[in-house]
């Protein structure tokens, strides 16, 4: 389960990275990013945007496009691959 | 190949010798007149080539994947625009029958495929997206009535005139992303092809590849099930990939034999003295050898990740730069290949008159590193890169 802070700060990151036609709070965490308007492009840089925000490294495993698909998908794989298992963010804060 | 059981190697057979005494025997008149190969369309309908990879409870043969990969290569030896068609027809077939989600609409279409041996083009590509195959502009539009219809301006549609039915990426509704598409199904008879350039090209004239605008009128139920990025992921881009190469790879051999032969009989002229040609022969075997090589491992890497269980493997961006690996070298060496044949051969090769002219296949060959332009897959790669961590 992630932390409220975690979830937030997927938000930001889909706000600066997604390119978004539309504000990424007016989707819920199961909307399709894809059919919001994010293109393969804007995801990949979403992805390295939070390899570094969550200073973690996504395993070609998970590169595919399910798992970036949706706010709560994001969260998902955040939540696997952070030891912790709880999502709390690095004590450096990740990029801003 | 050694696994083909009894009927494949029968089906392969008949192929091989539609290849040479229909395709291979129109090839130079097709290419010169830049018209389609009717001759050996209609061979292959009577073999049920067209059929050939419907799963048997439709009606088809269930030939493997290797299998048609193998019948791309024979034809592209003896004529390279029967072979790119027979292989775009292929990559639409076992695309649906592999993503009709059992949707009865799609089973029933693919029985009245293999009864009736019809044939599919593509309409992927459009005027405005930059050869992105990922974006669409032209939408599904919802009428009155329940019926769906669609505008597209495609720059080229393979043997669109030729085809029964078209296999069309839209975008899914009028107010939709240019990335949130499907892929529709439409007959003869609900789709109009209005002509809107010629097919006058440097090569794979028979392909018959002009630009249309395309309209079309049809039911929901023509809206093939399955995510669009699956389709594309596991089936339509890899696949894509993997039967042109072998195209390409049929082409390149076919050349590399014209001057081994060359070679053969020149030397057979002057026993003994040197040939420098020969030396020359031998440099153009390790290029084709590095093709073939990249070819039949792709084919390899895609039969064996499409065994595991949900295909997830082939959702990844590896699988993504893999078979975009495959398309770069593959279109960039065929070429190579032909023009190394054209060295060897000299101005016999380069007339288009002699038992050892390569001229067609060096023209054919060039058209690889358009087809899904090199520099647009290298894009993707270049971001893909970024963050895949394999391949």
């Amino acid at each position: 389960m992630l932390s409220a802070d975690a979830r937030i700060e997927i938000r930001r990151v889909i706000r600066e990275h997604a390119r978004l036609p539309v504000d990424v709070d007016t989707l819920d965490d199961g909307a399709d990013l894809f059919a919001a308007g994010m293109t393969s492009h804007a995801s990949v840089n979403l992805m390295l945007a939070l390899e570094d925000a969550f200073d973690l490294e996504f395993p070609d495993r998970m590169l595919t496009r399910g798992v970036f698909e949706s706010v709560g998908a994001i969260g998902d794989a955040i939540a696997e691959l952070t030891p912790s298992a709880d999502g709390n963010l690095p004590l450096n804060g990740g990029g801003a | 190949m050694s696994v083909l059981v009894d009927s494949e190697r029968a089906f392969l057979a008949e192929i091989r010798r539609i290849a040479q005494e229909v395709a291979g025997v129109a090839a130079d008149e097709v290419d010169r007149d830049a018209r389609f190969p009717a001759e050996a369309l209609e061979a292959l309908r009577s073999a049920g080539a067209l059929s050939a990879a419907v799963p048997d409870a439709l009606g088809g043969d269930g030939v493997s994947l290797e299998t048609i990969a193998r019948c791309c290569f024979e034809l592209a030896r003896r004529c390279s625009s029967t072979a790119m068609v027979f292989a775009m027809h292929q990559i639409q077939v076992i695309t649906i029958a592999r993503h009709l989600d059992r949707a009865p609409w799609f089973e029933s279409y693919l029985r009245d495929l293999a009864r009736e041996q019809r044939l599919v083009a593509s309409v992927t590509s459009e005027v405005g997206t930059g050869g992105d195959m990922g974006r669409s502009i032209a939408a599904a539009t919802p009428l009155d009535g329940g019926e769906l219809r669609f505008e597209k301006q495609a720059p080229t549609v393979s043997y669109g005139v030729h085809a029964d039915d078209l296999f069309t990426t839209l975008r899914r509704a009028p107010d939709a992303e240019p990335g949130d598409q499907i892929l529709v199904l439409t007959k003869s008879g609900q789709a109009e092809l209005e002509p809107a350039s010629v097919w006058d090209t440097l090569g794979m004239r028979g392909t018959c590849s002009p630009g249309f605008v395309v309209r079309a009128q049809f039911g929901s139920e023509q809206v093939l099930p399955t995510p669009f990025a699956e389709v594309m992921s596991q089936s339509l881009v890899p696949l894509s990939h993997i039967l042109w190469s072998h195209v390409w790879l049929g082409i390149a051999t076919e050349a590399f034999e014209r001057a081994r032969a060359f070679v053969r009989t020149s030397a057979r002229q002057k026993p003994g003295e040197p040939l420098p040609a020969a030396l020359r022969l031998s440099h153009v075997m390790a290029e084709l050898a590095l093709l073939r090589g990249e070819v039949s491992q792709a084919l390899n890497d895609f039969v064996q990740a499409d065994d595991e269980a949900g295909r997830e493997r082939l959702m990844t961006m590896a699988s993504v730069l893999r078979f975009n690996n495959l398309k770069l070298a593959a279109s960039e060496q065929a070429p190579r290949v032909c023009g190394g044949a054209l060295e060897v051969v000299g101005i016999l090769g380069y007339k288009n008159d002699t038992p050892y002219s390569v001229g067609r296949h060096l023209r054919d060959a060039l058209s690889a590193r358009l087809m899904v332009a090199n520099e647009r897959l290298h894009a993707t790669d270049a971001a893909l890169l970024l963050i895949a961590k394999e391949a």
